[in-house]
């Protein structure tokens, strides 16, 4: 169908031939008619299956064709072209059932009362209960660990940035990358490890602890990245003026790249808040309210989402509470990157004044 | 910046001012010197706490290994509360490398497919806002895909399972028994869609560095978009590919509740990728501690012993790359 509307191929254009712009279209639509046929005439009922068999029989139609009406190298451009769409929509797939399936399941008993009860009374099987406590646990683990990782990420970072020279910085900035790769359950067995040494019981701020190790990495990078955007000519015109270099970068440096440092500060937020793994070690997990986070076990947001999916024998009430603490654990984290992105976006000027 | 010549100390935009050295470090005020020994002192923590994380694990983990019966590299087993203990890490090396290795295969072309896709074919309008997107997944906790993953991704892999065990069966990787569908195929395959954010942002990051005048140049040559990329793109990108693909591998090999949620672990090895089994250290690490003693926990931390070094290794080999083109530096993606 496509070679008939091909443009008169006279000896005298300069171009070789070309297929319509629509072409693509019409490959695409012909194939999935043809997908959809064999599907249903060869009784397949998968729905991927018949996408598949359609993205198949759009690259091979597409090469043909275009082999024929444009030679070899155009070809193979489209049939890259359209490997590349293909694995685009291949990738899609998954993360848009991830987000899809994640807030259809998780509305179903999202409500007020979810957010406001703990499971204090309720067994893991049956309907009811909510997360009041595990989101308690987060926050205050959460906030410890920033607490203990911010400030020394930031320091580290002014120290890389505005001291550090010679091979002191050069090892920092080595184990800063190296500290970025822990895996968080091996930050979590170092904690243990020292639990197991003191002899103590799980409670949450050994998890924040946990946290603290995987947050300060992120926190001097990032933050490193800002100092250096910071102009020279701010620092040198301070201390011109006769100001001490900690006031210039207390007073100067800072307040310039303060923007990009809480960007930096959030992000990573974000990402210790997901973290189960060293908190399933160190902090157990705890059906009931427990607001202090320096003795006794403690909830966390995705150590309960794992608890409610493996210690409830497949019952249904349990996974939509997972399901619904899952959406809220990503509106948190997904709330604290945007607003992390729109500080960035907002402050990001002042860096070229 | 087109080359990578003297950029590797520190950057050259951010030295302080050049002026007289004794001056610039103020040793004579005390806020300076206060303020210098607390950044210094924040640098020298965090460099006593990598030295701590090797020590206490190393401790622990010989505390454990010194009693154990069976080689703890290569036995088959792990039984802590036997009498004598005898436990190994041969199935979990290999549980995590085969699932590491399945999650690779399957991201690394597709993820460099997208990052391609953003950068050179997809309209200008959607470009920005799905590399915004893949952004945003980036930082979808690792449990939530471990839920999904369970619950909505192995129902689905049937019908792959048995359609590999139809047409593949006979090669022994891909024979299918039946079982739940939570084996080391779909570990593998979730873990690929957990490391796909990551490596597409950072090929993305190094694919738009990408000279616009060799791409031009290409292209006046009469080259097809193909022809660019394959010869102008790709070998320009091919280092930052590759140390995003290490940055995917080290979060691979370190996935916990992902892999715990979704695969249902055995301590053997099965030849077949399709049948339930296996384990990975990070998965029994966090499986086995409930139930674990003391000792028991010890030798849980010296598997884990065994996971930080390999990522230490990996994620070397990736800094190393980076170094090589710092101006890659995907590090703070």
């Amino acid at each position: 169908m496509s070679t008939a509307t091909v443009t008169p191929k006279g000896p005298s254009t300069l171009r070789g031939a070309r297929l319509p712009k629509w072409s693509p279209y019409a490959i695409a639509a012909g194939s999935i008619a043809v997908a959809i046929g064999i599907g249903v005439v060869g009784g397949l009922h998968s729905r991927v299956q018949w996408g598949l068999i359609a993205a198949i029989l759009y690259v091979v139609a597409s090469y043909a064709i275009a082999t024929m009406v444009e030679g070899k190298r155009q070809a193979k451009d489209r049939m890259v072209t359209s490997l590349v769409w293909v694995a685009f929509l291949l990738a899609v797939i998954p993360l848009a059932s991830l987000v899809w399936s994640t807030v259809a399941r998780g509305v179903k008993v999202l409500d007020l009362y979810f957010l406001t009860h703990s499971m204090g009374v309720v067994a893991d099987t049956e309907p009811g209960g909510g997360i009041y406590h595990a989101i308690l646990g987060t926050l205050e683990q959460v906030g410890l660990a920033t607490v203990i990782a911010a400030p020394i990420g930031v320091l580290t970072a002014i120290y890389l940035v505005e001291y550090g020279r010679g091979n002191l910085s050069k090892a920092i900035t080595f184990f800063v990358d190296v500290m970025t790769g822990i895996p968080s359950i091996v930050a979590g067995l170092f904690i243990l490890s020292l639990m197991l040494i003191f002899e103590m019981q799980p409670f949450g701020f050994a998890g924040s602890l946990a946290l603290a190790i995987l947050m300060m990495p992120v926190v001097v990078r990032s933050t490193e990245e800002m100092l250096k955007l910071v102009p020279n000519e701010l620092r040198e015109a301070s201390l011109a003026l006769g100001v001490p270099k900690w006031r210039t970068i207390l007073k100067v440096v800072l307040p310039t790249s303060l923007g990009g440092i809480t960007t930096g500060i959030m992000l990573s937020i974000a990402r210790i808040t997901g973290e189960t793994a060293p908190v399933l070690l160190l902090v157990w997990g705890n059906p009931l309210i427990n607001a202090n986070p320096f003795e006794g076990a403690q909830a966390s947001l995705p150590l309960y989402i794992y608890q409610q999916y493996a210690n409830s024998a497949g019952s249904g009430a349990a996974y939509d509470r997972a399901w619904a603490a899952s959406l809220t654990l990503i509106a948190f984290v997904m709330l604290l990157n945007l607003v992390a992105r729109g500080i960035a976006r907002w402050k990001a000027p002042s860096t070229g004044r | 910046m087109d080359t990578s010549t003297q950029i590797t100390d520190a950057p050259p935009p951010a030295q302080p001012p050049a002026v007289d050295k004794r001056a610039a470090r103020g040793a004579t005020r005390p806020g300076d010197r206060i303020f210098l020994g607390l950044s210094r002192g924040s640098g020298i923590l965090l460099l006593v706490i990598m030295a701590a994380i090797a020590a206490f694990l190393t401790y622990r983990a010989s505390l454990a290994i010194s009693k154990d019966e069976g080689n703890f590299l290569t036995t088959f087993e792990w039984n802590t509360n036997a009498v004598p203990p005898v436990f190994g890490i041969a199935v979990l090396a290999f549980g995590t490398v085969v699932s590491s290795i399945i999650a690779m295969v399957i991201a690394v072309p597709i993820a460099v497919a997208i990052a391609l896709f953003l950068t050179h074919y997809a309209p200008r309008r959607l470009s920005g806002p799905i590399a915004y997107v893949i952004d945003l997944l980036a930082a979808v906790p690792s449990i939530v895909y471990g839920l999904w993953g369970a619950l909505i991704l192995v129902p689905h892999m049937n019908g792959l399972f048995g359609w590999l065990n139809d047409y593949l069966g006979w090669t022994g990787v891909f024979s299918w028994e039946g079982g739940a569908p939570r084996s080391m195929l779909t570990v593998g395959i979730l873990l690929a869609i957990m490391i796909l954010p990551i490596i597409t942002n950072v090929s993305r990051e190094v694919f738009r560095q990408v000279p616009q005048m060799h791409e031009e140049a290409a292209l006046a040559l009469g080259a097809t978009r193909w022809e660019v990329i394959r010869m102008a793109v790709l070998p320009f990108g091919r280092s930052g590919v590759i140390s995003a693909s290490m940055l995917g591998l080290g979060r691979a090999l370190g996935e916990t509740m992902a892999v715990a949620t979704v695969l249902s672990p055995t301590f053997d090895i099965q030849a077949s990728l399709l049948d339930p089994g296996g384990g990975t250290f990070a998965q029994n690490i966090a499986s086995k501690f409930g139930e674990a003693s003391v000792f028991g926990q010890d030798a849980l931390i010296a598997s884990g012993l065994v996971l930080f070094v390999i990522t230490l290794l990996v994620n070397g080999a990736a800094r190393a790359i980076i170094a090589r083109r710092k101006e890659y530096s995907g590090a703070n993606a």
